[in-house]
């Protein structure tokens, strides 16, 4: 009886250390989170923990790279001399080339039955390979970089790199997600309740101040929990307040990317649930434009209020993404006008993802938001390239759909990204008949057109 | 690891694709994984519709005839097997197929299989005869709706008197080969 009494009591000691080591435990962890992450995040400065991890994955991919056969970008599979044409004309060129063999007609359009080749093989390398639908998937790898949701077409090489891809599994999965996870969450909790107690103050500058510290500490600690390295370029090109950035748009996470350097007023629809509660907060602190549904449909309204927003010279410079939709990161595609029909100060900021750590395009079609984040979560990093280019305004005799190509091929241009007047709306929708007409034109002016030219001629 | 794209497509009917085709094994995978990018429905067949889905294709003048032109007569869904085999009509040719076996049968990229599928463009019946009726409609379908009618007409009506050797008023396969000559 007293032995098992005695038995007990040492056991629910036993239980109890347990506990206390498990308590002891977290405490350290949460101390070590806090200290390492979190301080240098409010405060803005690195530990460098960040850039070690970042040597170290660059120098183990640099090695499987090595042992991995590099898949040669193919050439291109339909070529033109399948068709006996000469390289990628434009209509013109090409349909002279192949009317080249017969002699003009006296009367008549320029017609010859060889003219349907241009149209055939055009058609045929499109369905081979055309511009527009890739930039709605995910860029393929030149190398593997042994995340296996990029592993298209690689082959088992050997033992060693499968036990690296493992490790990196591991890692990825069961050390790096829960950590990211965590500081995820705490970022956006403090961004609610920071900027919430901030909105409680009266408008004096210490609000403005603080509202903008509150803002970008909570987005570092974001962009800590998804492991982002983020370069910025230019920094004296840093959009100002009264103006309008634009920039190319590849994944949500490119507000977190820009928000790490400064502050912008956001644009968007007014969600409910969870994202409701996070921009009404952010609104209470400085002003952001949210829209109800209905509104956004209404271009004039939307237009005004953000004419207002930039007219006041005292507010933050709005953040806008021409393109309307997430393109993958290889090419920018058409600016929509909109953006640049409120007049004001446009600074176009250009952002490249570096594929090799982490793929960060959001493919909708695919994934939802949660599933997106996840995976955002378990690849390597997230490293990119922010260019802030100089200050662009509208010039005269320019129309908005001018200037918008014009700040379009500038970011293009110095995101090294290709430059496509493609709309990215072609995603969902279908394309608009009126090019095929445009096609049909340049067509007929080369069968008529002729005739202009021979009625001037003196023969 | 092994590739994703073809985990969808066994190794035997690959190797029956490069017998048939002449596409070698990398070209296959990656326009299977086309194939599939595509084949929005996932039901491993590829409607009108989803070649429709191609921007490029679509504002073409002659795309409908295009993807026609992959379509068995009378069918709405075409399989991998088929379309890998309207496209090996333009896979280049090879060096090493130059001189090959004059009595091996008739690769499919060959010349005149390239102009039967020009010609097969025209002819929208599939009969074997541009008529002036099909010439007309694919005339209409490259101008749209610059060019007039008579002028339409006077255009198909010099062509085919050109074409036409046999006085059918229709032009033959032979006759536009003749014609095409590049």
């Amino acid at each position: 009886n007293i032995l098992n009494s005695c038995g007990d009591r040492v056991r629910s000691v036993a239980m109890e250390d347990f506990w206390a080591m498990v308590l002891a435990g977290l405490k350290v962890w949460v101390c070590l989170i806090v200290s390492l992450l979190m301080v240098p995040a409010m405060f803005g400065f690195s530990l460098g923990i960040s850039e070690t991890y970042m040597k170290i994955l660059v120098k183990i991919l640099e090695w499987a790279t090595l042992r991995i056969q590099t898949v040669n970008k193919e050439q291109r599979i339909i070529q033109s001399s399948s068709f006996n044409s000469e390289e990628d004309g434009s209509m013109e060129e090409e349909l002279r080339g192949l009317r080249r063999s017969r002699p003009k007609p006296p009367v008549g359009g320029d017609f010859t039955l060889s003219d349907c080749f241009y149209f055939y093989r055009r058609g045929i390398e499109d369905i081979v390979e055309d511009e527009v639908t890739q930039r709605f998937s995910s860029e393929e790898l030149v190398s593997w970089n042994l995340l296996t949701r990029t592993n298209i077409d690689f082959q088992y090489i050997s033992l060693k790199l499968t036990m690296v891809w493992g490790l990196g599994v591991f890692i990825r999965y069961c050390i790096l997600t829960p950590l990211r996870i965590m500081l995820a969450s705490i970022g956006l909790t403090w961004l609610v309740i920071g900027t919430t107690a901030v909105g409680f103050l009266p408008n004096w500058r210490l609000k403005s101040w603080l509202s903008e510290w509150v803002h970008v500490m909570c987005y570092r600690i974001c962009a800590r929990g998804l492991s982002c390295t983020i370069h910025y370029h230019n920094k004296e090109n840093r959009p100002r307040k009264g103006g309008i950035c634009v920039a190319n748009h590849t994944s949500p996470i490119d507000i977190v990317i820009l928000c790490n350097d400064g502050c912008y007023a956001m644009v968007g629809q007014s969600h409910g649930g969870l994202m409701g509660v996070l921009q009404r907060a952010m609104a209470r602190s400085c002003p952001h434009i949210w829209f109800e549904r209905a509104d956004m449909k209404d271009r004039h309204l939307v237009t005004k209020r953000l004419r207002d927003h930039v007219n006041d010279k005292t507010k933050l410079p709005i953040l806008l993404f021409p393109e309307g939709t997430c393109i993958n990161n290889t090419s920018v595609m058409m600016f929509k006008k909109g953006s640049f029909e409120i007049g004001g100060t446009i600074y176009p900021v250009a952002i490249k993802y570096d594929p090799q750590f982490g793929d960060a395009f959001w493919n909708s079609a695919k994934y939802n938001m949660v599933s997106y984040l996840l995976r955002m979560m378990t690849s390597w990093a997230i490293v990119c390239n922010v260019w802030y280019l100089p200050a662009m305004h509208q010039q005269e005799g320019e129309d908005a759909v001018q200037f918008a190509n014009r700040v379009k091929s500038v970011i293009a241009h110095q995101g090294g990204l290709v430059d496509l007047s493609w709309d990215g709306g072609l995603k969902r929708a279908k394309v608009k008949d009126t090019y095929r007409e445009e096609q049909q034109k340049k067509y007929s002016s080369m069968v008529v057109g002729s005739e202009e030219d021979r009625s001037g001629n003196s023969d | 690891m092994g590739s994703r794209a073809s985990t969808l497509l066994r190794e035997e009917e690959i190797e029956e694709i490069k017998k048939e085709t002449g596409f070698s094994h990398s070209q296959i995978t990656r326009l299977y994984s086309r194939f599939t990018s595509l084949d929005k429905g996932e039901n491993g067949t590829l409607s009108r519709e989803d070649f429709q889905r191609i921007p490029e294709l679509a504002i073409n003048p002659l795309g409908d005839r295009i993807i026609n032109a992959f379509f068995p007569e009378g069918e709405d869904q075409v399989n991998f097997r088929g379309f890998m085999r309207t496209l090996a009509h333009f896979r280049p040719i090879e060096d090493n197929e130059k001189n090959k076996d004059p009595t091996a049968s008739e690769p499919l990229n060959s010349r005149s299989n390239k102009l039967l599928f020009a010609f097969r463009l025209y002819d929208l019946d599939r009969d074997d005869k541009i008529s002036r009726d099909e010439l007309l409609q694919v005339l209409r379908m490259m101008v749209g709706v610059n060019i007039s009618d008579e002028q339409l007409g006077s255009i198909a009506d010099r062509t085919i008197q050109e074409a036409d050797q046999n006085g059918d008023n229709s032009i033959s396969f032979n006759e536009f080969i003749k014609k095409v000559c590049l």
